[in-house]
C-alpha cells in the first residue's frame, strides 16, 4: 500500500513520504497549511487511491470528542420512558455510533478524516489521545469494549486557529502544505483544466501570484479561487491578451471578483490600481 | 550515531521527545525510506517537528549536522542485529541462505561491520558504504539486495539541498512580533486569559445529565471560560522602544475584553517613584508608584515590556535616572514591584543573544529571577506559561 499522488491530486515528495510513513507506521498524520491548499482533499485522495473506505468527521466549535465514539441519546430515552415504550429497558438502542466506531468496526482497513480539529475546544485533542493510540474505547452504558479490527489511517487537518496540545502532537506525524509555487500550481491547474492554452495559464498565474503579494489583504486568493476564476475566464472566452502582464498594475483583471471575495480586499485592490494609474 | 542527531536537535532547542525519536527509528527499520539523505530529511522532519514555525530551526540544525554527508550515516549503530538477521533471511533464496549460514551469523555480522569500516575509510563521507560487487553479501549485486541495502544514492541530488533553501524562514516563531504573526500571538494570549477560572453552572450539561438520570436533577458545573486573569502591563516608553511598545500595546488591547482587568502604566528605562498612564501627558499627570503598589492585589500578573538597556547607574544608584531625580535606585523599585506581584515577567524586544552583553540587562534579568523572555511568539508563550502556573 503506497500512496503516490493521483490523476486528480498533485503531491510533492515531502507529502507522499509523510503519508506513506504515517500509513506504514500507523500514526495519525496532522496536516496544516493555508486555506485551499488541499488538506481536506488529501484524505479523500488517499482513500480513493488505496481503495479504502473513508470515514469523515467534520469538526465544529461545539463538537466533543465523545461524539466521534458514540452518543447516548438520553432525551429519546427519557421521552420513551414517559410514553412507557418497551424498548426503554434496552439502553443499547439509544447508543448512536460515531465516526470512529464506524471505522473501527469496518471489515477492511479504512481511512479516517478528522477535518479542522482546531475548530473544537482546546481539550478536544487531549480527549482522543487514548482512542487514537490504542484504537479502542469503552462504552460505559453497555459495558462493551470496542476495538478496531484494523487500525485506520487517520488524517487530521488544522487551520491553525488554535494550538494543539503537545501530548497530542507527539503522537502525530506532521506535514505543512506550503502554498504551491508556480510550477506546482501549473500542475494543479492542469489536473483541473487539461489542455488549457499555455498563454492563458501563464498570464493568469502571473496575475494571481501578483495579487497574492498585495500587502494588507484580508484573505489572499487560494487555489480554489484560482480554479474558480479560470473557470469563469474560460466560460467567457477571455483571451490571454486581456491579462497581459504589462498592464497588470494599471488595469483591473476581468472577473477579479472571483479572486478577491472580501469586499474590503476588492476595495483595496481597486484603490491601488487607481493610484497606479494616476502616477503613470 | 543517530542518537547524536537527536541530541543535536535538542541542543538546538527543538522540542523533540524520545517517543518521536523511537518512531523515527521504527520508520527506518520498516523501510519507509531508502537510504537517501533527502528522504531521511523528509522523514525525520515529518516525525520530529510538529510546528511549521520550527522548520527553519530544524533545517539549520539538520544542515549543520549532516554537512558534507551524502548518505545516511549511523546505520551501523542503528540496525539491531536481530533485525538484520531477519532481513537477511527474508531476502535470500534458500540456496543463498545455506551458503551464508555456513559462514555463521557471527562471522557474517563481523564481516558486515568490517566492511562498513573499510568503506568509511575509502570514501570518507561518500555515498556508498557497502560494496555492490557480486561477492559481497551486503551489496546491491550478487545476493539479494533490498532488505539490507546500506548506502545507495539519493535519487535526485540537487545542487542545493532542501534544508539549505531555508524556505520556512519566515515561519520561524522566534522572529519578533509584527503584523504577520500578531494573530497567533493573540491566540496564545487569549488562551492565557481564559485559564484558571472558577466553576459555573453548565445548563446544557445539567439538562442532559438530568435526562440521563431519567428525570432526577443532576447538577453539572464546568470551569468558567472567561475573564479570570488580571494583568498589569508596565511599558517602557520613549526612545528606541516605541515601536516595540506599540506592537505590545496593540497585542494586549486587542484582547482587552478577555482579561478580567488589564491596566497599562508607562515608565522610562526603569521604574521609579512615578509612572504615568497617558503618554502624551507624561510630565503633567504623573502617578505615584506607591499608589499603584497599593491599588492592585497580589493576584495581578505583572508584565514589563522593555529592552532593559540603560546605564547601570540607573539601577544601582540613587539619583541615577536620566529623566529626573530619583531618591532610590531602580533596583529597589523593581524588588518592591516583584515583591508585591510575585507573578511577574519581563518581555524584552532585544534579541536573547544580546542580553548577556549588556550589564543592565543581566542585572534586570537577575532581579527578575531569570523570568525575562524575548518579545517573540515563542518568548510570549514561554512567559505566559510561567505566569499561568
Ligand atoms: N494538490 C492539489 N491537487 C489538485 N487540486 C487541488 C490541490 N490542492 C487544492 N486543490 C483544489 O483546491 C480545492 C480546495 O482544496 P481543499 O478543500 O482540500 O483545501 P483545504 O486545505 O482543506 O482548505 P480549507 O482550509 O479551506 O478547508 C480542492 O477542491 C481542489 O479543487
Ligand atoms: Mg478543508
Amino acid at each position: 500500500m503506497r500512496f503516490a499522488g493521483s490523476e486528480t491530486y498533485v503531491t510533492t515528495a515531502d507529502l507522499t513520504l509523510a503519508v506513506n510513513a504515517a500509513v506504514t507506521l500507523q500514526r495519525p498524520l496532522l496536516i496544516k497549511g493555508e486555506p485551499g491548499t488541499g488538506k481536506t482533499m488529501l484524505a479523500e485522495e488517499v482513500a480513493a487511491s488505496l481503495g479504502l473506505p473513508l470515514f469523515q468527521w467534520h469538526i465544529k466549535s461545539t463538537t466533543k470528542a465523545q461524539q466521534g465514539l458514540y452518543e447516548y441519546d438520553a432525551v429519546s430515552r427519557l421521552r420513551d420512558s414517559q410514553l412507557g415504550e418497551a424498548k426503554v429497558a434496552d439502553i443499547g438502542s439509544y447508543i448512536v455510533k460515531g465516526v470512529l466506531w464506524q471505522a473501527f468496526e469496518c471489515e477492511t482497513p479504512s481511512v479516517v478524516l478528522i477535518d479542522e480539529i482546531d475548530k473544537a475546544d482546546i481539550e478536544f485533542p487531549n480527549d482522543l489521545l487514548r482512542e487514537l493510540d490504542r484504537m479502542e474505547f469503552f462504552v460505559y452504558e453497555t459495558r462493551q469494549n470496542v476495538r478496531a479490527r484494523h487500525r485506520p489511517a487517520v488524517f487530521i487537518t488544522s487551520n491553525n486557529e488554535k494550538e494543539l496540545p503537545d501530548a497530542f502532537l507527539r503522537r502525530c506525524f506532521f506535514h505543512y502544505i506550503k502554498f504551491p509555487d508556480k510550477e506546482t500550481m501549473t500542475r494543479i491547474v492542469d489536473v483541473h483544466f487539461p489542455g488549457l492554452k499555455p498563454a492563458l495559464l501563464r498570464e493568469a498565474l502571473e496575475v494571481f501570484f501578483e495579487l497574492r503579494e498585495i500587502p494588507g489583504l484580508k484573505k489572499k486568493p487560494s487555489t480554489s479561487e484560482l480554479l474558480d476564476w479560470l473557470k469563469l475566464l474560460l466560460a467567457e472566452d477571455i483571451p490571454p491578451e486581456a491579462l497581459r502582464s504589462k498592464d497588470h498594475k494599471t488595469a483591473i483583471p476581468p472577473m477579479h471578483g472571483a479572486l478577491l471575495k472580501n469586499e474590503q480586499d476588492v476595495h483595496l485592490f481597486e484603490r491601488l490600481i487607481f493610484m497606479a494609474r494616476q502616477n503613470r | 550515531m543517530l542518537i547524536d542527531f537527536f541530541l543535536h536537535l535538542k541542543a538546538n532547542k527543538l522540542p523533540v521527545s524520545i517517543k518521536e525519536f523511537l518512531a523515527l527509528l521504527e520508520g527506518l527499520q520498516k523501510h519507509v525510506i531508502e537510504h537517501s539523505l533527502d528522504d531521511f530529511y523528509r522523514l525525520s522532519r515529518a516525525i520530529l517537528v510538529k510546528d511549521e514555525t520550527h522548520f527553519d530551526k530544524f533545517d539549520r540544525a539538520f544542515g549543520e549536522y549532516f554537512k558534507g554527508v551524502e548518505a545516511l550515516p549511523g546505520m551501523d549503530a542503528l540496525i539491531p542485529e536481530e533485525w538484520l538477521r531477519q532481513a537477511v533471511k527474508k531476502h535470500l533464496t534458500d540456496a543463498e541462505r545455506a551458503k551464508l549460514e555456513k559462514l555463521g551469523w557471527d562471522k557474517l555480522m563481523e564481516t558486515f561491520k568490517q566492511r562498513l569500516a573499510e568503506q568509511k575509510e575509502r570514501h570518507s563521507g561518500g555515498s556508498k558504504w557497502i560494496g555492490s560487487g557480486g561477492s559481497s553479501p551486503f551489496g546491491h549485486g550478487g545476493t539479494h539486495p533490498e532488505g539490507i541495502r546500506v548506502g545507495g544514492k539519493s535519487e535526485n541530488r540537487s545542487a542545493v539541498k532542501v534544508w539549505e533553501k531555508r524556505e520556512y524562514r519566515n515561519l520561524d516563531d522566534s522572529v519578533e512580533l509584527g503584523t504577520r504573526n500578531i494573530k497567533i500571538a493573540l491566540r496564545r494570549l487569549r488562551r492565557f486569559a481564559r485559564q484558571g477560572a472558577a466553576e459555573e453552572l453548565d445548563l446544557e450539561g445539567t439538562i442532559a445529565g438530568t435526562a440521563r438520570n431519567a428525570g432526577w436533577l443532576d447538577l453539572q458545573l464546568r470551569p468558567e471560560r472567561h475573564n479570570a486573569v488580571k494583568v498589569l502591563l508596565f511599558l517602557d516608553i520613549g526612545g528606541s522602544m516605541d515601536d516595540h511598545v506599540r506592537v505590545c500595546e496593540e497585542l494586549f488591547s486587542a484582547c482587552h475584553s478577555e482579561f478580567k482587568h488589564l491596566e497599562y502604566y508607562y515608565f522610562h528605562n526603569c521604574v521609579y517613584e512615578y509612572l504615568w498612564q497617558d503618554n502624551r501627558r507624561r510630565h503633567s499627570e504623573r502617578i505615584d508608584t506607591h499608589d499603584v503598589l497599593h491599588k492592585y492585589g497580589n493576584d495581578y500578573k505583572l508584565i514589563f515590556v522593555g529592552d532593559a538597556a540603560m546605564s547601570p547607574y540607573e539601577l544601582l544608584q540613587p539619583w541615577g535616572s536620566v529623566e529626573y531625580n530619583n531618591a532610590e535606585p531602580g533596583a529597589t523599585w523593581l524588588r518592591r514591584l516583584t515583591g508585591t506581584w510575585p507573578h511577574a515577567i519581563w518581555l524584552n524586544p532585544e534579541s536573547e543573544h544580546a542580553w548577556q552583553y549588556r550589564q543592565s540587562t543581566s542585572l534586570i534579568h537577575n532581579l527578575m529571577g531569570g523570568r525575562m523572555f524575548p518579545l517573540t511568539l515563542d518568548g510570549l508563550a514561554r512567559g505566559m506559561r510561567l505566569l499561568s502556573k
